[in-house]
């Protein structure tokens, strides 16, 4: 009994200093003091490291994953109405949101099956326009056009599966940068979607309340209109996240890692390689979709020049620095990785570049990443002695 | 009507004729040696078998049912499995992970089960764990404690020994060894081969294969030897008479 309040009481004050390093991140401004933050977020991982604190801490939250997660959940809605009033920090935190629920597509694609999708703000960029003209044509509800954008993607991710299920290796990888780069090509001379200038993209409205205008969030005033965006990709988020998790801790997540390492072992056993790929392949782009469809709505207005190849880079180096394969890596690479150089205005225009070292330093000295994957764990108390 | 039968299969690569009309037959029961100089068609043959290379002429069939292109995942279907020369296990997954790919037969690989039932998977991997530790029990005992840790952290003994396994929990009909010997001291090959001699002891149906350079291995264990030079097969039967061979002396021992 003891022990498990322990577990509960441990998950909580984890939570809730994760949330105030995310509040202050986002919400102070100078840079001396979003460097202070990160130092000290930086210091606190060292000294955890060093006193295994990390480990136990995760295999704690590992073993009571639905409390965990739903305190995780309350932190995060804390942290939206704790920022209610600023708009700029709420963008960020809701661009955060969306670029994760990609970047857990790209695991489930490069970390699972092992295809490296460099065209991931393709997809993103397929679910953003799809809403932008189903907004214009057609006069369907709200969440259906989320739904279709991340269906469009994954229908064209299907197409684009079949040239990839031909090559190997880093043949592979080079069919989605022509796709990356095609897609925006295309996008700049197609007059229908608007060509450079782009298309104006109504935003969403459930129940006659829009999510583009201030909300009156009661005892709390006025909040912006980000409140709404930042708790839809919240729920878009975890909904993927639970997924993903869900997957790689199954049979499926067992298979996609056999036709990852080797695919001729795995076709000896029954496995069929190319539908695994299909698989994971298919349902990244549906999450790039989910999410890129939710960005047009909230920005209001997309251009190609938001779907740029070196987002895709961009994408790629968060799931490689967070750790390759480890869902929840994800999380702190894309905070780090988004936040950081629109925070520091001083490396903003450097932003390539740092990333560029940081991904060669990482590969070269931590090639699994900041967070290693940690082992397949079909229930929480699997191998847990009693 | 014999459970296996290979009827002039033929592989080339180019010009190169790896395996040139080699027949072959075998029952329930059988264990069967394939020996032969490196480079004499041995680990093609298997290939060939699984389905990994297609023949470009002669016919495979199991039970009389023809399975000459079939592909590897039907190979499996139909009950043939295998090792590999160089080990095909995934070190940084658990014993238990590589395992259990075996047994991919008797798994729901069904996405929406495999996330929405998480009670149905619960159940069917403590199923599955306690099968693991069965076999592994059989097997070695020693190995029981080592079902969750990941492979990496064995010897190359006991990763031979789970490959073998993986094999085994497929329950095949027809178990294909290549080199299982290869990397291990002949202290390490005698245990292992011990260990498959018990195992064979307690399903006498199974058949094997081995393919082996060690002739005191293929001596003690096998009741039947077939011998390959430059893909053809050369001799075959008993290895006591097939070693006095004149031929198998010269393709091993090379021209007087």
């Amino acid at each position: 009994m003891a022990n498990f309040v322990k577990g509960h009481f441990l998950i909580t004050i984890l939570a809730t200093i994760a949330g105030l390093f995310v509040y202050f991140f986002l919400h102070l401004e100078r840079s001396w003091e979003i460097v202070l933050v990160v130092g000290l977020a930086v210091l606190t991982m060292v000294v955890s490291r060093r006193k295994n604190l990390i480990a136990r801490a995760q295999e704690t939250c590992l073993q009571k994953p639905k409390f965990s997660i739903s305190v995780f959940f309350v932190a995060a809605v804390a942290i939206i109405f704790a920022l209610r009033s600023e708009h700029f920090a709420l963008l960020m935190l809701t661009t955060v949101l969306l670029y994760i629920t990609v970047c857990f597509g790209l695991t489930a694609q490069f970390g699972f099956v092992g295809l490296v999708n460099f065209a991931g703000i393709a997809f993103f960029g397929i679910g953003a326009y799809t809403t932008a003209v189903l907004y214009q044509y057609a006069a369907i509800p709200d969440f259906l056009i989320i739904l279709a954008s991340g269906l469009v993607a994954a229908v064209i991710g299907s197409i684009l599966i079949l040239p990839i299920l031909r090559t190997k290796g880093h043949y592979a990888a080079l069919i989605t940068i022509a796709f990356g780069v095609l897609f925006r090509t295309f996008l700049e001379v197609n007059d229908t979607l608007g060509g450079p200038q782009g298309l104006k993209v109504d935003g969403i409205s459930v129940f006659g309340l829009s999510f583009n205008e201030n909300i009156n969030l009661g005892l709390l005033g006025t909040g912006s209109s980000y409140v709404t965006y930042s708790i839809l990709a919240l729920v878009l988020c975890l909904v993927t996240f639970v997924f993903v998790r869900r997957m790689e801790n199954s049979w499926v997540g067992l298979n996609m890692d056999m036709v990852r390492h080797d695919e001729i072992a795995a076709a000896s056993f029954g496995i069929h390689p190319p539908s695994w790929k299909i698989l994971a392949f298919t349902l990244g782009n549906f999450f790039a979709g989910l999410a890129g469809s939710i960005y047009a709505s909230m920005s209001g207005f997309i251009a190609p020049a938001s779907f740029n190849f070196a987002d895709s880079l961009v994408l790629v180096s968060i799931v490689l620095l967070g750790g390759l394969g480890n869902v929840f890596s994800v999380i702190p690479a894309a905070f780090l990785v988004v936040v950081l150089p629109e925070k520091l205005q001083l490396i903003q225009e450097y932003r390539l570049l740092i990333f560029g070292i940081v991904v060669i330093l990482i590969l070269r000295f931590k090639p699994s990443g900041i967070m290693p994957r940690g082992a397949r764990r079909y229930y929480p108390s699997l191998g847990v002695k009693k | 009507m014999s459970l296996l039968s290979v009827d002039r299969l033929t592989v080339s690569f180019g010009g190169l004729r790896a395996l040139d009309e080699f027949s072959f037959s075998l029952s329930e029961g059988d264990f069967v040696g394939l020996i032969g100089p490196n480079g004499s068609g041995k680990t093609t043959f298997f290939n060939a078998l699984t389905g990994i290379y297609k023949p470009q002429f002669g016919s495979v069939s199991v039970d009389g049912n023809d399975v000459t292109k079939a592909s590897p995942q039907a190979m499996y279907e139909v009950g043939v499995t295998r090792t590999f020369q160089r080990l095909r296990l995934v070190p940084s997954l658990s014993v238990f992970d590589n395992l259990i790919v075996g047994s991919q037969r008797g798994l729901n690989t069904n996405l929406w089960w495999n996330i929405f039932k998480r009670a149905g998977l619960r159940k069917k991997v403590d199923e599955e764990l306690s099968r693991c530790s069965d076999l592994l029990s059989q097997f070695n005992p020693r190995l029981v404690g080592t079902l969750l840790s990941p492979v990496s952290t064995l010897s190359m003994i006991d990763r031979r020994r789970i490959e073998v396994c993986r094999a085994l929990i497929s329950q095949p009909r027809i178990l294909l060894l290549d080199e299982p010997s290869a990397g291990m001291t002949h202290e390490e090959t005698r245990m292992l081969m011990e260990d498959l001699l018990t195992w064979k002891e307690r399903s006498p149906s199974l058949a094997i294969v081995l393919i082996e350079h060690e002739m005191g291995v293929i001596d003690r264990v096998t009741n039947r030897c077939v011998v390959l030079n430059y893909g053809k097969k050369i001799a075959e039967g008993e290895y006591q008479i097939v070693s006095q061979d004149p031929l198998v002396k010269t393709a091993y021992l090379g021209e007087e």
